[in-house]
């Protein structure tokens, strides 16, 4: 599940190099966004799903219990 | 003139919020005051974390920047970073808060020395840290002139409005810390979002609505390449992608990291980051490409004509025509034009203090500035303990305002947009010191000599575009001059833009180059410099 995460922030930072809309205005999506501003506008949106995904598969909950041994001085 | 009191009383209100954070820290240690006591709620984490992003950069650089490039900039930076800098958080920002939690680092640097078992190293990381984020404070310093002197038509002039925003922030920073900075962070995030999803609204009903305005745009064969992004090549576009990966590496956002009450405080900040960047740049760049069509308002016409003068095949300018015409053209203050323009009198004047909040979200870097000084500086080489915690705390501020006033004094002289210097320079500076980072924190065998030979690169590498920016104006859009081909192959090239390298932003090679440098020394040196198995033990159980 943690891969597929992964995969599915990999896949997005793919899909950001949209070369399909590169040269086109139209549609405009509402009757004013250009789709290039569209597309990218949607693509936020689900960037915002797939780090749910992330969040909810691969939590490094491991970093929330309290660590055996020492801590060092900061000043090291 | 209304706008203008409105946005100097929220000058006020954020000078209050400063008294009221001092007073409720007053007796606190200096973890109170550097890092609020790490005890920053999860409401306050995120629109404080988010509004310390929010910069000058992504409201009047965002605007600027669409206004004369169209629709590419939401692509360029606000979708890329909705999805990196979240990533970095998860993966990187995490790990720094467990260890900041256990160690009670409250710096950067003091986890690196601790990391790497270095002294002057650490002094050195200090140093090129220090000098990235001055571009931070010039972005502050460019648009707290900026809006001041537009909102007032002049009556405050550019140096002058400059000057009043960098004092307030240093007031109010001096004054409640951390705390301070993040109540103010918060305020502001919120005042952008309510107003700023107004202003498009109204602006967009003055100018005859969205459709109209952007079929008109399509009309014209000079505005039509606004709306795709015909103008830009794949690999420059490619190459910003580069850009969100400094977020994490800030010591500003370094030090948030560490503030945080608990780590699952993260989880929603991850999560709402990328709703939050549409919120706030897709009205900046729509209004900023809406711009275009706004020839109504006689300061956009102005520079509508310059820009079309600059533009003209074989017009005969002197490079004093066009660093004239450049100015004249430049968007920083389109967002404030179109408000002024096209929205009434009250929604002005809330969006002018909305902006101002946003331009002055540096006062985080302030803080960031002030504790890395009292910290890495002053209390490692045993000033504290020579010299007491109230001179700790002087020298800090007495360091913030000298290099407040190196920025803006070179904020006054520099002749490139917000969104040109915070990317050429912060972000490109910072990008190329993640592998500091992730080398730290994931690789057991870097070394400090692998951080050294890292950072020495980025500070050259970052001098060395500079020097190429300031030596090289300009040359006319859609040219490029070169300035490095070895065996005839051009390797760096000045365009209008900025610097690139083989086609690419300087951020790529510079980060990549980082991280070979990071990777290579490290395994060179890692017989004589390995860490003690004691201290890899604490940082990978």
């Amino acid at each position: 599940m943690q891969k597929a995460a992964a995969g599915a922030v990999v896949l997005l930072y793919l899909l950001h190099q949209d070369y399909w809309f590169w040269r086109e205005a139209r549609p405009l999506v509402f009757g004013f966004l250009p789709i290039g501003l569209f597309y990218h506008a949607a693509f936020t949106v689900v960037s915002a799903g797939v780090l749910w995904l992330l969040v909810a598969l691969a939590w490094p909950s491991h970093l929330e219990e309290e660590p055996r041994g020492p801590a060092s001085g900061r000043r090291g | 003139m209304i706008p203008a009191l409105v946005v100097f009383a929220y000058l006020g209100v954020v000078l209050y919020i400063g008294i009221f954070a001092f007073r409720t820290t007053r007796q606190a240690s200096a973890e109170d005051y550097f890092l609020a006591g790490r005890s920053l709620g999860p409401a306050v984490f995120l629109l404080s974390l988010f509004g310390t992003n929010m910069t000058a950069f992504s409201i009047l650089g965002a605007s600027g920047h669409a206004f004369a490039n169209g629709i590419v900039t939401f692509g360029l930076m606000a979708s890329s970073s909705a999805l990196v800098i979240p990533v970095c958080l998860f993966a990187i920002g995490t790990r720094l808060w467990a260890l900041g939690k256990r160690n009670k680092f409250m710096t950067p640097v003091q986890m690196f020395r601790d990391r790497w078992e270095c002294r002057h190293i650490g002094t050195v990381i200090f140093v090129v840290q220090a000098v990235l984020l001055v571009p931070y404070i010039i972005i502050a310093v460019m648009g707290g002139g900026t809006v001041l002197q537009a909102i007032t038509n002049g009556a405050v002039p550019y140096w002058l409005g400059g000057a009043i925003v960098s004092s307030v922030v240093m007031a109010y920073v001096f004054l409640g810390g951390m705390r301070g900075t993040a109540w103010v962070n918060a305020l502001q995030t919120t005042l952008f979002l309510l107003f700023g999803t107004i202003a498009v609204f109204v602006i967009g009903a003055g100018m005859g609505g969205f459709a109209e305005a952007m079929e008109a745009l399509l009309a014209s064969p000079e505005t039509a390449p606004l709306l795709t992004r015909e103008r830009v090549s794949p690999l420059y576009f490619f190459s910003y992608t580069f850009i969100p990966l400094s977020s994490i590496a800030f010591p500003h956002i370094c030090i948030f990291c560490l503030t945080a009450r608990n780590v699952t405080y993260f989880r929603k900040t991850i999560v709402l980051y990328p709703i939050c960047m549409l919120l706030i740049w897709l009205p900046s760049v729509f209004l900023g490409v809406l711009a275009n069509q706004g020839s109504a308002v006689p300061a956009i016409q102005t520079k509508l004509e310059a820009r079309a003068q600059l533009a003209a095949p074989g017009a005969p300018l002197t490079p004093d025509d066009r660093a004239r015409l450049r100015a004249q053209a430049a968007g920083d203050d389109v967002i404030l034009r179109l408000v002024e323009g096209y929205a009434p009198t009250w929604l002005a004047a809330l969006l002018g203090a909305a902006v101002m909040a946003a331009v002055m979200a540096s006062d985080s870097q302030i803080l960031a500035l002030s504790t890395m000084f009292t910290e890495d500086v002053f209390a490692f080489y045993q000033g504290t303990a020579r010299f007491g915690a109230a001179m700790q705390v002087l020298t800090g501020r007495v360091f913030v305002i000298v290099v407040t006033a190196v920025a803006y004094v070179i904020a006054l002289r520099i002749p490139q947009s917000i969104f040109d210097v915070a990317t050429q320079y912060a972000f490109a500076g910072y990008a190329a010191l993640v592998p500091l980072l992730v080398a730290a924190l994931f690789w057991k065998s870097s070394t400090r000599w692998g951080a050294l030979a890292s950072t020495l690169w980025t500070a050259a590498a970052v001098a060395a575009v500079a020097a190429v920016q300031t030596s090289i104006p300009p040359p006319p859009p859609g040219s490029a001059v070169v300035v490095w081909a070895p065996g005839g192959t051009p390797i760096v090239t000045r365009a209008a833009t900025g610097t690139f390298v083989l086609g690419l932003l300087p951020v790529v090679p510079m980060t990549l180059i980082s991280a070979v440098l990071m990777i290579v020394v490290s395994l060179a040196t890692k017989r004589f410099a390995r860490p003690h198995a004691s201290t890899l033990a604490r940082y990978f159980p």
